[in-house]
């Protein structure tokens, strides 16, 4: 049997997997790319480039602190978290999977334009007929949004 | 604590960015749990949450440049009145839901052409700033237009209020397309807008607006500025004082 050792990016990397949003704990940093890179130098200094989504995002700092401790009980204490603001995040680079476990968990996935009145499906009854509440709602990213036949009220994950 | 007034001439450009963002955060801030209902709490929370984002952003930034000690809370924190370099408009206090939304409104106006034209900043961290601020500044104006106009060709008395709000706030907007020498060579080096080519695009939007809200535009041609150069209305200081009071009695207090 061959066993690959992985390489400290991939350990680190697996690792970071471990770190979630805080307001939607279902969706890695990795799913919601945040995560942008990771890189070890030859000191072995860690460095994670992530990306802020909104700008008022209240998680970042819960993330960037999660990220320094799972390395840390990895194994990797030399860490840097640095922020990159160019290019913006944007919805569109949620992956199909992120997207799913959205829906699973039935928070309208993102659609994808700033559109006034969103193409999303009722996350509970898949109906179309559906109406917005509040294009603001229980945390920066979301509205809130409710289902005309089920009566199911529901967040929608905003375009941006 | 290092000097916390920014030296170069591109902090100097970034702080008062930053400042109209903190500034209206922090109004919008006092307005919340008093929104007419729990929807409107939450924009305007989140309102808040952006704009304060967005200052935190180039705050940051703005202190990275000038080196040293210098933090952005610092920045934020430890500027007096004078110091402070924003918008009039956005310092204006609210007496009611109407005064925020169209105070809101004015800005948004302004804000969505302004990142849309600092998104092509060759000054990258800039850029990318102002990228994700235009997508959210969209929401903005999207929602506080939406409530200029519902409540403008709304009942007798929401009409008024909303046409009083507009009065009111009138004599600060001219200032929101007023280039100074600073605008002017940021934007001759490519790194900043100047405002006065902004000025189109905000009165085409308030314009369709207050039409479709059966507003009149005020016709008084008398126009109040100062902000950009530390000189504000009596308005600024006692909301500065509530705002940092908890840093200047705690400096360095944090979460």
């Amino acid at each position: 049997m061959v066993i690959t050792e992985m390489s400290p990016v991939e350990r680190a990397r697996e690792l970071l997997d471990r770190v979630v949003d805080p307001d939607i704990p279902f969706l890695t940093i990795s799913d919601i790319a945040i995560l942008r890179a990771v890189e070890i130098d030859d000191a072995g200094t860690v460095t994670v480039t992530i990306t802020p989504t909104y700008s008022g995002c209240p998680a970042m700092a819960t993330i960037t602190s999660d990220i320094h401790s799972v390395l840390a009980d990895g194994g990797f204490d030399d860490v840097a978290v640095e922020t990159a603001y160019t290019p913006a995040w944007t919805t569109e680079w949620m992956s199909d999977e992120a997207k799913r476990k959205l829906a699973e968990n039935r928070i309208a996935p993102p659609d994808s334009v700033l559109s006034v009145v969103p193409e999303v499906l009722c996350p509970l009854c898949t109906s179309d007929e559906i109406r917005t509440v509040s294009q603001f709602g229980s945390t920066a990213c979301k509205s809130l949004m409710v289902c005309t036949r089920c009566g199911e009220p529901f967040d929608y994950f905003k375009a941006i | 604590m290092s000097t916390v007034t920014p030296q170069t001439a591109l902090a100097t450009y970034i702080v008062r960015h930053a400042d109209d963002n903190v500034v209206i955060g922090q109004r919008l801030a006092e307005y919340v749990s008093r929104a007419p209902e729990l929807e409107e709490d939450l924009a305007v929370s989140n309102l808040a949450l952006d704009h304060i984002g967005v200052a935190d952003h180039l705050f940051t930034y703005a202190a990275k440049i000038e080196g040293g000690d210098c933090t952005g809370d610092d920045l934020a924190m430890f500027r007096a009145e004078r110091q402070y370099t924003n918008l009039l408009l956005v310092e204006q206090p609210h007496h009611g839901f109407g005064d925020v939304m169209v105070r809101q409104f004015l800005f948004d106006a302004y804000q969505l052409p302004l990142w849309g034209t600092l998104s092509d900043s060759t000054d990258d961290t800039i850029a990318g700033i102002a990228q994700r601020a235009a997508r959210e500044s969209t929401y903005h104006l999207r929602h506080s237009s939406g409530w200029v106009i519902r409540l403008g060709d709304g009942t007798d008395e929401s009409h008024e209020r909303m046409q009083t709000a507009v009065d009111g706030m009138w004599r600060f907007t001219g200032e929101l397309v007023e280039a100074d020498d600073l605008d002017r060579q940021m934007a001759a080096e490519g790194v900043g807008v100047d405002p006065s080519t902004l000025r189109d695009a905000w009165e085409s939007t308030v314009d369709a607006v207050l039409e479709e809200a059966t507003l009149t535009r005020p016709s008084d041609p008398f126009q109040t500025s100062g902000g950009r150069s530390g000189m504000h209305t009596e308005h600024l200081g006692p909301m500065l004082a509530e705002m940092q009071w908890l840093q200047r009695a705690n400096p360095g207090l944090s979460w």
